[in-house]
């Protein structure tokens, strides 16, 4: 059997539990966790506002929990290493959150979240008596063709659909507003992932999936599931314009579009590499008349040390600009 | 051999089983690194050790309260899609249980088809698709099939299972982390449906006094 990959851990079993800890302190009294469950939730929520609840597995750092602060998610369930939180850890988070107007859940598209997120929403809406509603992120363009949109992963547009919603929910009063700001975001959301190398699960120590060292793999899941396809080793020019056929093919973008572009580091890649890959982003931008309003560069949606990034295109409008453009207070993701 | 269990015998079955999972880990962590992604072991891990905690703090749970206690554990600790459909198995399959003080061959049947319905209607799954569900519906069939004692139901559900897990290697993941890979997922068994084979090999073993 193959070695363990290397890390710096204590105990294999207490990653996530230790991992909290750090976060917490991390963000200076900001926010805190739950006594008894890993959930984390902001220090400076305000008496009433519509809530924001993100969540998902861990082992994506700094996704979901490092997105609780100012205009983003005002907390976040968090699960093990590459599993859906647990209702009783949704249910603890939602009722610390609640404000009085309702709480939004707001996470990928997996079915482990899906089931442990509803069946929390069941527990909240009949035993609690809160206005409990989903809107679900399926921006992996790879995951499934565009007529099953519904069974496409949330990836690196969590980030944006998470910015977005968490100011909209800062400044609108009613939870159905909030509710349709998040829905347009996710429709407009589209993004592709190409995985280089894998990463490993810390309990076990075993990479998640195996490429040769001339192989890449495009389309490849936030947790390493299998992508549309492995090829070689190519061009960063080369796999960037594959991504970027499909991504703009998919809205589809075209001239005269306003967008937000990311391009997202699954944990090991260099930023080199990852603006290398973004000059021919915007290249293509260019050619096809797409004007990119603003650009993030970095790591937010990561699996471990899995190399490779992903490429996300959000179409903007006055409105999606203007939520997107308030300034963003949380460790994993900070604008001003 | 036992033809029927009260629920002492209820609890100590349950123990072995949450011992045979929590023992197979490495199996299942293996199993899920072909086709997923590689947590399915130390999830189920968690959440069944757990469930022997649970266990031992409650020795003298009715048989309802047993499943359940199995059941709210997986739920919180195993978490993932895992923890919800086990946990859901475990809850619901205890429901059909309901005032019951002796587990026998027909309520050993209710178990499994009220597990199998409700894990159904929260996974919104149907047979076919590379699930657990196809483990756990030739399982019931085979334990409403036999219509006997308790020795024989459990033998069915468990050869029942045992036969679905292999029929998943011929099965295209339409559902789950396994979706993407299409037809690369075909000569591999889902790593849940090996959770309900041994899950049920592990209660057939119990009730037949292996």
């Amino acid at each position: 059997m193959a070695q363990p990959t290397k890390k710096l851990l204590n105990d294999r079993r207490k990653v996530v539990a230790e991992m909290l800890e750090g976060l917490v302190l991390a963000n200076d009294g900001r926010i805190v966790k739950l006594p008894g469950h890993n959930a984390i939730v902001r220090t400076d929520l305000p008496d009433t506002k519509v809530g924001l609840l993100i969540g998902g597995g861990s082992g994506h750092e700094p996704l979901f929990h490092g997105f609780v602060g100012k205009n983003m998610g005002d907390g976040a369930a968090c699960g093990q290493v590459f599993a859906a939180p647990s209702p009783d850890i949704i249910v603890a988070a939602t009722k610390a959150v609640h404000r009085g107007k309702g709480v939004l859940f707001l996470y990928g598209n997996y079915a482990g979240d899906n089931m442990n997120f509803d069946m929390a929403s069941e527990i909240l809406i009949e035993d609690e008596g809160i206005d409990v509603r989903t809107v679900r992120i399926t921006d992996d363009v790879a995951a499934a063709p565009p007529d099953r949109v519904h069974d496409r992963r949330g990836i690196a547009g969590d980030v944006y659909a998470i910015k977005i919603t968490g100011g909209a929910a800062t400044e609108l009063d009613s939870f159905d507003e909030v509710e349709r700001v998040a829905r347009k975001t996710v429709a407009n959301l589209r993004s592709m992932a190409v995985a280089v190398s894998a990463g490993s699960i810390p309990e076990t120590g075993k990479l998640t999936f195996e490429l040769a060292d001339d192989e890449i793999e495009i389309g490849m899941g936030a947790h390493g599931e299998a992508g549309v396809y492995r090829q070689k080793l190519t061009s960063a020019d080369l796999i960037a314009d594959q991504m970027m056929e499909k991504i703009l093919a998919d809205l589809p973008f075209g001239r005269g579009d306003e967008v937000a572009l990311m391009i997202n580091n699954l944990g090991a890649t260099t930023m080199m590499e990852m603006l290398i890959v973004n000059r021919r982003v915007r290249q293509i931008c260019d050619r096809e008349g797409i004007k990119v309003h603003r650009t993030d560069v970095g790591t937010w949606v990561t699996t471990q040390e899995m190399a490779g990034l992903s490429i996300t295109l959000l179409k903007l409008d006055d409105e999606l600009k203007h939520y997107l453009d308030l300034p963003a207070e949380s460790l994993g993701y900070s604008r001003m | 051999m036992a033809e029927t269990l009260d629920a002492a015998a209820v609890v100590a079955m349950l123990d072995a089983v949450a011992q045979a999972v929590v023992d197979q880990a490495d199996v299942l962590t293996d199993a899920d690194l072909a086709i997923g992604d590689g947590d399915h072991g130390t999830g189920m891990k968690r959440g069944f050790e757990a469930a022997r905690a649970a266990l031992k703090s409650s020795p003298t749970a009715s048989i309802e309260d047993a499943f359940k206690a199995v059941g709210m554990a997986v739920l919180s600790e195993t978490g993932g899609a895992a923890g919800a459909i086990f946990g859901t198995f475990f809850r619901a399959g205890g429901k059909a249980l309901s005032g019951k003080e002796l587990l026998d061959g027909a309520g050993f049947a209710d178990l499994l088809e009220s597990g199998l319905a409700a894990v159904l209607k929260r996974g919104g799954v149907t047979e076919g698709q590379k699930t657990i569900i196809d483990a756990l519906a030739p399982a019931a069939r085979a334990a409403r099939a036999d219509g006997g004692s308790l020795e024989g139901a459990s033998a069915a559900a468990a050869q029942g299972a045992l036969h679905g897990v292999e029929a998943t290697k011929e099965m295209i993941a339409t559902t789950g982390k396994a979706r993407s890979l299409g037809e690369r997922s075909l000569g591999h068994p889902d790593p849940g449906a090996i959770s309900v084979s041994i899950i049920l090999v592990a209660m057939r073993d119990f009730i037949s006094g292996n």
